[in-house]
């Protein structure tokens, strides 16, 4: 009746991934109660679950990455002080434990922090800064999100029931096989990339389709900000690499379930076909990760100096080479398989050329500041330390892609290193950036400076703390993954790095309370022209946040840097463009199809991972459903009055106007 | 109302489109567009996802492990028939295409069931050469040429049956809600799915029968 599921499976027997779980489930439990004792239920219905609004979507994909991003430093902060305490000694986590941890730590942080946290801003920013209202398929959006979360809730069930992959963060054959992984750790993993992979596939479809085909008038490909040319980059590579993902993860599933010989040692499986289908998804995945990240750097740069970015027809090439190139050096990820030289020394060289674009971004960046009125507001510290970072990241890179030198550090913690120091020191500072940057477009105040910037450098020292170490170390030759060791050399470096996890560590807890003291003083730090920054792209010319309809008419654009011509011909003539005549406007009507198809997306993989076959197709059933119910519907628009769109619009129009007239003197 | 004169509002979010198009009729051409492009970088995913699972049967294909081969299995004439049933029923989706552009009852309703069964035609005959070989002990657990036959295949033929649940369900939506403008860009929707099913069987019909009996 319940497939392989029975009272066993409730980890009774390990008290921290217990107590963990139970406590993270509670703590989600009080507050949906707190939730519905206060009446919010309606409002968190209406406004939020079943929002197709992009911008709510958005916010909802940050706050994910946001929570995950905390379970995932749980898991490093564990990892870390195992290794610190593990010298000559068991330490405090048993191997299968320590093994399940650093499978977790990865998958979370890759799959739905960097991913959420990016197709996040993304979600927020794209359609402002392209003048529209919505993306191209509003609903599917929603739809994208929820079997999003459904993946991340999947992975964290496991805490409680069952138990989680010991593999690592990707399922490496044979290990990953039933002889060798009988348990369900492997099946959570698999079924939650699915459920996800097909939301962040859909993801891509939609904004492919929004940037290539939604833009406001006169928003030609080359006036679209660098943001929107790394997003598009990005979601190419989605569409392009997901389904292979897909696929792969579709034949290790045949093998485990069905007794399919794709990966497995007897019967003509190749082990080695795995390894090559999965970085061939793996390498872009980087760049569907870094590039966004680079985007927005450059909106930060150009902004905060105060000038268009340099080079922006470069900075558009190096992206679109690099959307390109990433699909070429996947094996660089395994020199070792024993290829051969030749082979070897393409993708060397390949992975070496991938170098040349980034350095020309990283020159750009430079040079945009060069010269520029520099306001050092906290996402340009996260932008300067990141340039530091990247270039180390770059460099180590480039060491790894010697084929000899990487024969010697494959698979050592120089390599852990090297990848953190791309994920941290790029993609995640990036994030911050964006998160500090966009807060006020999103939530309508911004963020407090001071313990911003303590976060910034909080993260920058214990990331330099904890990493730099590892480097060493990995020249030593310690491999990763290593739940104890006996080298007295090493054991040093792993308490600087410990202490370098304690340091980021304080810094989220500075991020935790900036968040809390900026809505505490949110009257202060209200943003109330929609143009905190003095920014340079269309989505600082509507207010914050921005209206349901983004903008009251689509505005004109006439060169890169859209919103700042406007401002300039407005400083020139000494009062904002004339009052636009208003229409009425009509926006996607709300829908819980992404919610509800998550619903049964989740029962639907809860029951595959434990073989409860009736329930799965049940399950698959309320799902189709639920799309046939979608398409019945009649009414899929809603309208907006002329007059209610003017008096919202003018609202911030006077705003804008006692911000001009404020500067005028200056000028 | 000229074609030029739709397709100019394309890409322009509605505003700035051709003063003679009235808003309403540019807006529906745009939304034409934008849903029949979004479903074509739908479709081009799905077929990255084909190609793996045709790379990995093109690595495995000689990893018979002394079991049977594409040569000792694949009976052309049956294939034949299969391919025949698939390519008459694109036709046939195309006239139903063309049925519901021109509000005909008959030939839409028509077409789409004469399209359901040569799908659900081929189908039957997938499933009977499937069983067949299972029941000579040559099923995907077999050997690793056999799984990746079965999966590239089977993947293939797992479409052709959400193609058919899709078909069954645009037939009802047609009949409940008539031929409204939302309705036609599903229907030109499942037309682009059931075409791109075509030419991935053309794929493997090539590259797995064609090339397993010959080669």
């Amino acid at each position: 009746m319940l497939g392989k599921l029975t009272w066993a499976d409730i980890p009774l027997d390990q008290p921290i991934p217990l107590i963990a779980g139970v406590g993270a489930f509670s703590i989600v439990g009080l507050v949906v109660i707190y939730v519905l004792l206060k009446g919010w239920g309606p409002y968190l219905w209406r406004e939020w679950i079943t929002s197709v609004d992009h911008k709510h979507i958005g916010v909802m994909y940050v706050f994910l990455a946001a929570v995950m991003l905390l379970r995932g430093f749980v898991d490093a902060i564990m990892m870390r002080s195992q290794q610190a305490l593990a010298f000559q000694a068991p330490g405090y986590l048993p191997p299968d434990h320590y093994d399940q941890i650093f499978a977790a730590h990865g998958t979370l942080m890759i799959f739905f922090v960097a991913m959420a946290f990016v197709i996040g801003l993304i979600n927020i920013v794209v359609p402002l800064q392209l003048g529209v209202r919505d993306v191209a398929f509003p609903t599917l959006n929603s739809v994208s999100f929820w079997l999003t979360a459904t993946g991340a809730l999947l992975i964290n069930i496991s805490l409680v029931v069952g138990e989680f992959s010991h593999v690592g963060w990707l399922p490496f054959p044979p290990l990953s096989e039933l002889r060798y992984s009988p348990g369900v750790g492997m099946d959570y993993y698999l079924w939650s990339l699915q459920i996800s992979g097909v939301g962040t596939l859909l993801t891509g479809v939609n904004f492919v389709t929004t940037i290539l085909k939604l833009h406001a008038p006169g928003m030609t490909y080359m006036r679209m900000p660098v943001f929107c040319w790394t997003a598009f980059a990005s979601m190419l590579l989605i569409v392009a690499a997901f389904p292979v993902l897909t696929a792969t993860l579709a034949m290790l599933l045949l093998d485990r379930y069905l007794g399919f010989h794709f990966f497995t040692n007897e019967a003509g499986g190749n082990v080695m076909m795995f390894n090559n289908l999965i970085w061939i998804w793996g390498h872009p995945e980087v760049y569907i990760l870094v590039l966004p990240a680079f985007g927005v750097f450059s909106e930060v740069f150009s902004t905060y100096s105060g000038k268009p970015l340099f080079g922006y027809r470069s900075m558009v090439a190096a992206t679109m080479v690099i959307c390109i190139l990433s699909f070429t050096v996947w094996l660089h990820h395994f020199f070792t398989m024993g290829a051969g030289a030749d082979v070897n020394a393409v993708f060397g060289i390949l992975s070496m050329i991938i170098a040349v674009p980034t350095g020309v971004k990283v020159f750009n960046w430079m040079f945009t500041m060069y010269g520029g009125r520099v306001r050092y507001a906290s996402p340009m510290y996260w932008g300067i330390g990141f340039i530091v970072t990247i270039i180390i990241a770059g460099m180590t890179g480039v060491l790894l892609a010697v084929p000899p030198a990487d024969f010697l550090l494959h698979n050592s913690l120089f390599l852990v290193a090297h990848f953190h120091n791309v994920i941290i020191g790029a993609i995640l500072f990036g994030m911050f950036a964006g998160y500090t940057y966009w807060f006020p477009k999103a939530f309508g105040f911004r963020l407090d400076e001071r313990l911003g910037k303590a976060a910034f450098w909080c993260w920058f020292v214990g990331f330099y703390l904890a990493f730099m170490p590892l480097y060493v170390v990995g020249l030593m030759g310690m491999t990763r993954r290593m739940q104890h060791y006996d080298n007295p050399a090493w054991y040093p470096w792993l308490l600087v790095a410990a202490a370098g996890a304690a340091v980021i560590l304080v810094g989220i807890g500075f991020q935790i309370a900036q968040l809390v003291v900026s809505i505490r003083n949110r009257e202060e730090l209200r943003d109330t022209t929609g143009d905190p920054w003095d920014g340079r792209a269309l989505e600082w010319s509507t207010s914050s946040p921005p209206p349901p309809f983004n903008f009251a008419v689509l505005p004109h654009v006439e060169g890169t840097d859209a919103y700042w011509l406007m401002k300039q011909r407005a400083r020139e003539r000494g009062a904002p463009e004339p009052e636009p005549a208003y229409q009425d406007i009509e926006l996607p009507r709300n829908s819980a199809t992404g919610f509800v198809c998550a619903f049964f997306a989740a029962i639907l993989g809860f029951s595959l991972i434990w073989q409860i076959w009736w329930l799965a197709a049940l399950a698959f059933v309320g799902a189709f459903a639920t799309f046939v119910v979608f398409a019945w519907r009649d009414r899929t628009e809603y309208r907006i009055p002329a007059a209610e769109v003017a008096r919202i619009d003018r609202e911030n129009r006077a705003a804008r106007r006692l911000a001009l007239a404020q500067m005028e003197p200056a000028e | 109302m000229s074609i030029a004169a739709r397709t100019t509002a394309v890409g322009l979010g509605g505003e700035g489109a051709a003063p003679s198009v009235p808003h309403e009729l540019s807006e529906l051409a745009q939304k034409r567009v934008i849903v029949g492009y979004g479903f074509w970088i739908f479709l081009l995913s799905d077929i990255v996802m084909f190609s793996t699972f045709f790379a990995a049967y093109a690595v495995l294909v000689n990893e018979t492990a002394g079991g049977p081969s594409g040569r000792d299995l694949f009976h052309l004439d049956v294939v034949a028939f299969e391919t025949a049933f698939l390519l008459l029923s694109s036709f046939a989706c195309g006239v139903a295409s063309i049925g519901a552009r021109a509000h005909r009852d008959t030939m839409y309703y028509g077409a789409m069931a004469v399209t359901a069964l040569l799908g659900a035609g081929f189908l039957f005959l997938e499933v009977h050469e499937f069983v067949g070989m299972i029941g000579i002990g040559a099923g995907p657990q077999r050997s690793a040429f056999l799984s990746a036959f079965f999966t590239l295949v089977g993947c293939h033929g797992l479409h052709v049956t959400l193609g058919l649940m899709w078909l069954l369900t645009m037939m009802a939506q047609v009949f409940a809600k008539g031929y409204r403008p939302d309705i036609l860009r599903r229907v030109l929707c499942f037309a682009l799915f059931w075409h791109t099913l075509d030419i991935i069987w053309v794929a493997i019909f090539t590259v797995v029968y064609l090339l397993g009996v010959v080669v």
